[in-house]
């Protein structure tokens, strides 16, 4: 660009280049952001902000709305039905999270030692594609409490064993979830993991094995530390979208009969498109964004005494 | 082989197996008949198989149509995310303007915000739009997509800046810089996203259910979803043909497609979701 400045007056020049080019860019920027500048703030912001205002107001969309001040919050936060939907929440995330990502490590690990790993990775990755309905009604049948629940049928036949209602049961529901949740992200959690550990380098496990390490010693010293990053990342993102899991839940047992299936999520739904409580929906829904931040944030905080960033 | 690879290969059988067992079933359930469900309940294997299911499942509701809208959402979705993203991630990546780091915070902030939190004023918005049981609800509000604008912008950067210099040079404008130069370049990154952009569409159930009445305009899941309602418990194997009707097609296009596919999501991370 220099060389195209008029040379005669240097300094004036450039500076009415730069100041040209600079509006021009701003204009430019402005023409390649429009598309998703505006998307985001005319279905996102705008809709967040509106969630905002109707979490303080009593509203069923077509009477006039009143303004209650932080009643909604009051009352979700007493209510028996809210709380026990909060307590549903965190169980799935507790139940999912931890065995979750331990059975995806302990797979990834497995597959980055052996050859020809192709076709598991291909079989744990089958769920991950599979539209979530389709899996609750496969599940719905697998674990039904009739003769034709298969799972059932098979620890009576096989071990004696007398298998729970695991979808009409108000306790269990929960771990049928959370089974089912676990089977559906493993694989994607798989290669996560996998594309972790083929980041570290292999001279490093010889050198532990050289040391004297066993497979133990060496996952523990070794693996772990280096994978740490990946494991937080990964920890982050299976706890966010297990507070916002529904379609799964909504289609395997229909949370309206079974109390021990009804999260946040469900809540939300339930008061605005059923109830049609718009207010007191904004306000549960907020609530969720509040706990889901505070979670995150926790995390990130742990992050720092835990994670290893140097290889 | 030594003695720990055959223990490996055998836990990851079994392991792959149980991942397996649903789609075994799925398609064992989804041939057998009433008679046989109340009367030898436990038997594994259909007998007769019943084939009938899946012509009853395809006669009562319209799948064929709803692939054809689950298709051409999916595909609309891919072109205006790739495209408006790709845009967005130029700007923030190459050009310098005030606030873009302002701007980009807000990008990220916002990703943070589950769809949940926003569905009943999104609701409220398209119903006054009149775009509710209308298939824009699915097309014009997904543009919005911070993530793909992250994930292309790390693509742009990493593509030399003397490939742009070199282009300006030559007299390019912005525009074809931006087409001719970095989007081939960052073709990797316009796959991973694209594909999973497409999955994420392509399976998507909530909005679906929330903004879509007519039968006619149902995607596959909410189709599948709606026909399990009618007959769920009653008939297993009906609803199950149904599953595999829609289940089945997506699996191939997977299989054909695994190592694309797996990467990209492997590489992104998020997966979309």
């Amino acid at each position: 660009m220099a060389v195209l400045t008029d040379t005669r007056r240097p300094r004036a020049s450039a500076h009415a280049k730069q100041k040209g080019v600079r509006t021009r860019d701003g204009w430019w920027a402005t023409f390649f952001l429009a598309p998703q500048v505006i998307g985001l703030l005319v279905f996102l912001v705008f809709p967040l902000g509106y969630a905002v205002v109707l979490a303080f107001m009593s509203w069923d969309g077509l009477n006039p709305a009143t303004w209650v001040g932080f009643d909604n919050f009051a009352k979700q936060l007493t209510d028996a039905d809210f709380l026990r939907s909060i307590w549903n929440t965190v169980k799935l995330a507790i139940l999912t999270v931890p065995l979750g990502l331990a059975l995806a490590i302990a797979i990834a690990v497995g597959l980055n030692n052996i050859k020809g790993g192709n076709v598991y990775r291909v079989l744990y990755f089958l769920p991950v594609v599979t539209s979530s309905v389709a899996a609750a009604l496969m599940w719905q049948v697998i674990l039904a409490n009739d003769e034709n629940g298969v799972l059932n049928t098979t620890l009576r036949n096989l071990f004696g064993i007398t298998g729970p209602d695991w979808l009409g049961d108000t306790g269990w529901v929960i771990v049928a979830i959370a089974i089912v949740t676990i089977w559906s992200s493993l694989g994607l959690n798989v290669v996560i993991f996998l594309a972790g550990l083929q980041t570290i380098p292999p001279q490093l496990m010889e050198a532990a094995k050289i040391d004297g390490a066993g497979p133990w010693r060496a996952f523990r010293s070794v693996t772990l530390p280096l994978l740490s990053p990946t494991i937080f990342f990964s920890t982050v993102v299976a706890v966010i979208s297990s507070f916002q899991a529904f379609d799964q839940i909504f289609v395997l047992v229909n949370p309206k009969n079974n109390e021990g299936a009804r999260t946040i999520v469900y809540e939300v739904y339930k008061l605005g498109f059923v109830e049609f409580k718009l207010g007191m929906s904004s306000a549960a829904a907020l609530i969720l964004l509040v706990l889901t931040l505070i979670v995150t944030f926790v995390q990130f905080g742990l992050q720092k005494r835990l994670v290893h960033y140097d290889a | 082989m030594r003695k720990g690879q055959v223990a490996l290969h055998a836990s990851l059988s079994i392991g792959g197996l149980l991942m397996l067992f649903p789609f075994v079933w799925m398609i064992l359930m989804s041939f057998k008949g009433t008679p046989q469900m109340l009367n030898n309940p436990t038997d594994w294997l259909p007998s007769p198989w019943r084939v009938a299911n899946y012509s009853d499942a395809l006669s009562e509701m319209p799948f064929g149509l709803a692939y054809w809208n689950s298709f051409y959402i999916a595909a609309l979705n891919v072109v205006l995310t790739l495209l408006t993203s790709a845009m967005a991630a130029y700007a923030f990546a190459r050009i310098r303007f005030r606030g873009s780091n302002a701007l980009f915070v807000l990008f990220l902030a916002t990703q943070m915000v589950p769809s949940q939190v926003t569905i009943v004023p999104l609701y409220l918005l398209l119903a006054k739009l009149g775009w509710v049981d209308s298939h824009l609800s699915l097309i014009v509000p997904s543009i919005a997509n911070p993530f793909a604008v992250f994930l292309l912008r790390q693509f742009i950067r990493a593509v030399p800046v003397e490939l742009e210099e070199a282009g300006r040079l030559d007299g390019a404008g912005r525009w074809r810089i931006f087409w001719s130069i970095v989007l081939p370049n960052i073709r990797p990154g316009l796959g991973a996203l694209g594909i999973i952009t497409f999955l994420a569409s392509w399976n998507s159930f909530f909005f679906p259910m929330i903004f879509l009445n007519t039968t006619e305009l149902a995607t596959v899941p909410l189709l599948l979803q709606r026909f399990s309602g009618q007959h769920g418990a009653i008939d297993y194997g009906l609803t199950l043909s149904a599953a595999a009707v829609a289940v089945v097609p997506t699996l191939i296009a997977f299989l054909i497609g695994q190592r694309k596919i797996i990467n990209s999501m492997a590489a992104s991370g998020l997966g979309g979701k």
